[in-house]
């Protein structure tokens, strides 16, 4: 043990998990063999289940055959229900982007006005404790009604869910400026456009941060959804299209594949955040 | 008792006027201190002494326009003081760095904010003589957590310097630090102000720092309600050095009569009154008179000519 460094360590128990969750998976899903003879016109309506002992539920080495279709192949588009997995995970990033980035633009100088001023604060309270528990998905049949428009909907639905931890952290961290730097600001003269840019936000950044890394894991769990919801494309159709064909092998793959997405979102905010933290 | 003649201090640089702090509690309204007159002249190192709660680090932002005193006035240079100034630079007891800026750029915030229509060299070149003066040549793209806190408060020492402001207020600057690290940067502190007149009031409960650092020494008695007890006039002279001083004949004197207000006197002074709180008495130790002064004594006679 002593011999290897902790992270390699790591890696080592890790890659044990997978191999074991793997044998289990290809055991769990091996043929039993045939079941109980019975009329043809029957076995054609039991399946390959009933009649072969063969499990519904797709063995790891199917999954990453499949897998590896996708990857070799994944954008090419066959029509409206058959897209590759690229294309529909391009579709759901370009919707969370774009409603994120909504979001962005009206939290943090929000959240700036309400951090600065208690006054603001008092006034706009009422309506954040109000509107921040609400469900996104509860906003979709209004966000329908009235933009009439699925793809815009799905947008607004993102913007709304991702607004808000924005919004909170950007207040907290600008009100919760340490006082001794705003009073060195003060005795230096410094205006208020230098203080907001030069003192304010560096110092609230790290808060802001954190809010703009949590907003964007909500904005991800809630694209797969909404677009459940409004349908045509992103992969959030594209699981609901796998489970009405039965395919559980695409199933499992989209299910991968939103977790590699929203992980690779969070790390590279997590990064960005990392430039901006100072240690004290 | 000498009567203490302040002719080489032409007119004051700060005046306090009967400023004073009062807090609305439940139980009606209390005096943190009140009815304070202090002047702080041109060159000179003033230092103010009391415990805990007399309101020392209000009296400070009040002088730094960082807070407001509930009574009087300030006045500096013939006007009201009624908010921070560059004229009156702060040198936190945190040092208060901004820790994302290194330590040139730290300096360079406080001189961007004095000059705004420097060029960015002349900035730059301005900070590097005040990093030099403090002694941190070597640290300029160190950030403050790489700093130890003797480093750090040598930078904010810089910083307040570096917008060459009329006075220099200092709130306990060295009270986190070490001894030794203590020691040194009074040193440095004592050969920078003399070599640029510049004009100090400090805030401390160290003793030997104030006979080391200052001219006049005022004492505060313990609030709440605190007045000024009296101003004692260091009887050392200004060419003294932490190693020497307590060779001088009136060290002890001077220490002694410091020491036993703040263990007795400033207690026993607690909520009186000075017939003229205009005029604190003004004391000068000597040698040949070690014993403690009456608690208040008659104002006529102990009277300080100028203020």
């Amino acid at each position: 043990m002593s011999s290897l460094a902790l992270g390699a360590w790591a890696v080592i128990v890790s890659l044990a998990i997978l191999a074991a969750f793997l044998a289990f998976w290809h055991l769990g899903t091996q043929s039993m063999g045939p079941g109980a003879a019975m009329d043809s016109e029957y076995a054609k309506l039991m399946g390959a289940t009933a009649t072969t002992g063969q499990s519904a539920m797709p063995g790891p080495g199917q999954v990453g055959h499949k897998l590896w279709e996708h990857l070799t192949n994944p954008f090419y588009d066959n029509g409206p229900n058959d897209k590759g997995i690229g294309i529909q995970l391009a579709y759901s990033l370009a919707r969370v982007l774009a409603g994120y980035a909504i979001a962005v633009t009206l939290a943090l100088p929000l959240g700036f006005a309400i951090g600065m001023s208690p006054l603001v604060y008092q006034a706009l309270d009422p309506f954040i404790q109000v509107l921040r528990p609400i469900s996104p998905l509860a906003w979709m049949p209004l966000a329908l009604y009235t933009i009439k428009d699925s793809g815009l909907s799905a947008i607004f639905v993102i913007f709304i869910c991702s607004v808000w931890p924005m919004l909170l952290n950007t207040a907290f961290g600008v009100a919760t400026v340490r006082r001794e730097w705003l009073n060195v600001a003060r005795t230096l003269e410094v205006g208020r456009f230098r203080l907001a840019f030069a003192v304010i936000l560096p110092a609230a950044a790290p808060t802001i941060m954190t809010g703009m890394r949590i907003s964007i894991s909500i904005a991800w769990l809630v694209i797969v959804a909404a677009e459940m919801l409004v349908g045509g494309t992103g992969i959030g159709y594209f699981v609901w299209n796998e489970w009405n064909n039965i395919s559980i092998t695409n199933l499992i793959i989209a299910i991968l594949a939103i977790g590699v997405v929203g992980m690779i979102l969070d790390q590279t905010l997590g990064r960005v955040a990392r430039l901006v933290t100072y240690p004290e | 008792m000498n009567l203490v003649m302040s002719s080489d201090h032409p007119r004051p640089l700060v005046r306090a006027e009967s400023i004073a702090k009062i807090y609305q509690g439940k139980d009606g309204a209390t005096a943190v201190f009140e009815d304070l007159w202090f002047s702080i002249h041109e060159g000179e190192f003033v230092c103010l002494i009391g415990h805990s709660g007399c309101g020392k680090t209000t009296i400070l932002n009040i002088l730094a326009g960082l807070d407001r005193s509930d009574a009087g006035a300030v006045l500096a240079g013939g006007s009201e003081i009624d908010g921070p100034s560059l004229d009156r630079a702060v040198i936190f007891q945190s040092h208060a760095l901004l820790p994302w800026l290194t330590v040139l750029g730290n300096i360079a915030f406080a001189v961007r904010s004095r000059w705004p229509g420097w060029r960015r060299d002349k900035i730059i070149e301005h900070c590097r003589t005040f990093i030099d003066l403090v002694g941190l040549k070597g640290a300029e793209d160190k950030k403050p957590a790489q700093l130890s806190g003797g480093m750090r408060q040598r930078v904010g020492i810089a910083r307040a310097l570096a917008i060459e402001p009329k006075m220099l207020l200092m709130d306990e600057p060295f009270s986190a630090l070490d001894a030794l690290t203590r020691g040194m940067l009074q040193e440095e502190l004592l050969r920078i102000c003399r070599k640029t007149r510049q004009t100090v009031f400090i805030i401390t409960h160290d003793i030997d720092e104030a006979i080391l650092l200052a001219d006049r020494i005022i004492l505060m008695s313990n609030g709440p309600g605190a007045v000024i007890a009296e101003i004692v006039e260091n009887p050392l002279p200004r060419e003294r050095t932490r190693h020497d001083m307590h060779h001088h004949p009136l060290y002890y004197a001077t220490r002694n009569h410091l020491l036993d207000f703040l263990v007795n006197r400033s207690r026993d002074l607690a909520g009186s009154r000075h017939a003229d709180p205009r005029h604190p008495p003004a004391i000068r130790p000597a040698a040949d008179r070690p014993a403690p002064v009456p608690a208040l004594p008659p104002a006529s006679s102990t009277r300080a000519v100028a203020l």
